[in-house]
């Protein structure tokens, strides 16, 4: 017989069936939507977000000196506190002698470059370079003098 | 649930509201920074336990510049710092010792030496507060290092065994002396 048939009749039938017990009996509320509200509350369980609580690797009297590190930037994401000074610390030669060298180290190789009449005039190159961080020193080459006439050597 | 304890509010950013309450059981949190010590090593993976009701997990990965031919050296019994990056009541929890940007920032296997003991959650907090005065007081002392976690583990290194068992007895006796016990206790210490 046909059964797959039936079966598919039966269960509309039996739906129907259901829908009408259902809107006679079924009670709604006669009262319009209630907007779902944004709700603007958060919940959090950690106390990480309530407290500002501070990192918790820590190194006193330069036990261990990467986590003092550690200790300047992590808490200084929380509160800005200056930086600047550790970068200082971090490099091998400090900026002051860097530019002393740098200073003495252009007047050298610009002497190389100067023909030999200009050698004799060249003095002092110190103009003094201030010692902030600047390490691109302008290249101060002595203005081009006028040139001295041949001085016969003495006896 | 429910917990008993003091109402607290921080007017800032948005407002906060939560209750500060005092127990010893710690629930794992994601973000939360914790020492953990390893209990078993599973294949890739380490089983740590936390002070939870679960062991967390731990991914050899999870290191700074851990890759899969150049393993961390992690031991059964060893210490890790490292922060939760899954925790809820229905998973076990998973833990990481790098932070979002890849670098490691502390987080790692603790060092060899040391002591680790256990407080209550509530002095944790204390002592992580911005400034905490033990924690100032005791810097002047002598030079050490500390590791908390927000789990009630605190590990402790000084130079030597006894300066560290100072600071482990002065940390546990805190939570229940008034600021000048302390700095009677202190004062005592320095003064010898």
């Amino acid at each position: 017989f046909m059964q797959r048939g039936l079966d598919s009749q039966t269960k509309k039938q039996l739906e129907e069936e259901e829908k009408k017990i259902i809107s006679e009996e079924h009670w709604y509320l006669d009262v319009p939507d209630l907007k779902e509200k944004e709700s603007c509350i958060i919940e959090e369980r950690s106390f990480l977000r309530c407290e500002d609580l501070v990192y918790g690797r820590m190194s006193f009297k330069g036990f261990n000196p990467e986590i003092e590190k550690l200790m300047i930037q992590m808490n200084s994401k929380c509160k800005e506190e200056e930086i600047e000074e550790d970068d200082k610390m971090e490099a091998d030669v400090s900026d002051e002698e860097m530019a002393r060298r740098y200073e003495t180290l252009v007047g050298t190789i610009g002497k190389k470059f100067l023909r030999k009449r200009d050698q004799r005039v060249l003095k002092d190159d110190d103009e003094g370079e201030d010692d902030e961080v600047e390490e691109g020193n302008s290249n101060t080459r002595p203005s081009k003098r006028a040139k001295k006439t041949f001085i016969k050597p003495q006896d | 649930v429910t917990t008993c304890g003091l109402l607290r509010h921080r007017p800032g950013g948005g407002g906060a509201f939560w209750v500060d309450s005092q127990q010893k059981r710690y629930v794992p949190v994601k973000g939360d920074h914790v020492i953990g010590i390893v209990t078993a090593k599973a294949g890739d993976v380490f089983r740590l336990d936390v002070g939870g009701s679960e062991p967390a997990s731990l991914s050899y990965l999870a290191f700074e510049g851990a890759t899969k031919r150049n393993r961390p050296n992690v031991q059964v019994g060893d210490l890790i710092y490292g922060q939760f990056v899954v925790a809820n009541k229905d998973m076990e929890p998973e833990m990481v010792c790098i932070d979002s940007s890849g670098k490691s920032s502390g987080m790692g296997i603790i060092g060899q030496d040391g002591f680790l003991f256990k407080v209550s959650l509530g002095l944790i907090r204390k002592l992580l507060a911005p400034k905490c005065e033990i924690i100032q007081e005791l810097s002047q002392l002598y030079p050490f290092e500390l590791v908390i976690g927000m789990n009630g583990r605190i590990w402790v290194k000084a130079r030597t065994v006894q300066q560290t068992l100072i600071i482990v007895n002065i940390l546990e006796a805190c939570e229940y002396m008034t600021p000048e016990q302390r700095k009677q206790a202190l004062a005592k210490l320095s003064g010898t």
